[in-house]
């Protein structure tokens, strides 16, 4: 993922977490690692909650599977005070926090409309990321030594 | 697969410890977490029974440092052992970058190390993935116990492709940032050729 690109997910991000009136808005891929974070992050660790939102959504998937559906592409946890709101999109799992101030009717609304916008920024990831892959030799720069000293 | 973040400047890689249940794949992670300077982890997370079985899978996020400006983080994360639990290993194993494959070097596991071995290898390719292909190294743990396998014949038993085999006493920590260092070096030597 380059810059700009990074940059205009972080601004999709930063409006839905606003106009969905959310506490923290996280994009995390399919494997639980993290891309984006907005909003009062606080005390979250948030490493540990792509995790679990990426194990939360397999584990759901991997139900959906046995009873004949593709996968259930939303899920939605409320708590006393906090819930969470997760909605799959493509490779990528878009993670909303809200209290109160906010509803699951509104978070779902804002998320549905954010996802066109979000699917085509991923897909010109997906096209830059095989253009670079095979235009670019940053990696195969790397040297033993590079790799050894990460041990030291 | 291997996160690049290109803005961030991050490579972010998932090693999964498997292995038969019982076998030390918690210990591990817990000993990498206790022995790791707390600026360099993020939490232990263990998704675990009330007995203190693997339920779902622990996690732990590590730095290692830069490698030519980039931070690279690993996140390593265990399977439950226990046979009935297989829908959720062959979850844990999507997107994998390199496998630890720990086994209990005691005579009477050898046929559970040898099952698990086998499901190991189905369930990668269940996500896509070939043993023969993917980073991977072999760990003989519990290496102090009375009733051990010698470690030759062991590794005669499970070595798979002349993967690297280190011999461990997880719970006291011999073995393990050895096993750590082997399959993080084989992840980022495979970055450096794709």
């Amino acid at each position: 993922m380059h810059e700009q690109q990074f940059r205009q997910i972080e601004a999709v991000v930063a409006k839905l977490r606003n106009d969905a009136s959310a506490r923290v808005v996280f994009l995390v891929d399919k494997d639980g690692q993290q891309i984006a974070v907005n909003g009062d992050v606080g005390n979250i660790d948030t490493t540990s909650l792509a995790s679990l939102a990426a194990g939360n959504v397999a584990a759901t998937g991997g139900m959906a599977e046995l009873i004949g559906e593709k996968e259930f592409p939303t899920l939605s946890h409320e708590g006393e005070r906090e819930s969470i709101h997760i909605c799959v999109i493509g490779r990528v799992l878009l993670v909303v926090i809200f209290d109160d101030r906010s509803s699951l009717g509104l978070v779902k609304l804002r998320v549905k409309q954010v996802t066109p916008e979000l699917h085509t920024i991923f897909e010109e990831v997906a096209r830059t990321t095989k253009q670079a892959t095979s235009d670019e030799s940053f990696f195969a720069e790397i040297t033993d030594e590079d790799i050894d000293s990460l041990f030291n | 697969m291997t996160f690049i973040n290109y803005a961030s400047r991050e490579i972010n890689c998932k090693i999964v410890y498997y292995g038969p249940g019982l076998c030390g794949k918690t210990t591990n992670l817990q000993y990498i977490f206790d022995s790791t300077a707390p600026q360099s982890k993020g939490k232990l997370i263990s998704l675990a029974t009330e007995t203190d079985r693997t339920l779902f899978f622990d996690f732990m996020p590590l730095e290692l440092g830069t490698v030519r400006g980039f931070k690279t983080r690993f996140h390593l994360y265990t399977v439950p052992g226990q046979v009935f639990y297989d829908a959720s290993r062959k979850l844990i194993l999507k997107g994998v970058d390199g496998v630890v494959f720990v086994a209990d070097s005691q005579e009477e596991r050898m046929d559970a190390n040898i099952e698990s071995l086998y499901n190991l290898e189905e369930n990668l390719q269940a996500q896509g993935y070939d043993l023969m292909a993917i980073p991977y190294v072999l760990q003989l743990n519990k290496r102090d116990l009375p009733n051990v396998i010698p470690a030759a014949d062991l590794a005669a038993e499970l070595q798979r492709k002349g993967e690297p085999v280190v011999e461990a006493v997880a719970s006291k920590g011999v073995g393990v940032f050895d096993t750590l260092k082997a399959v993080a070096k084989q992840v980022l030597t495979e970055l450096r050729k794709s």
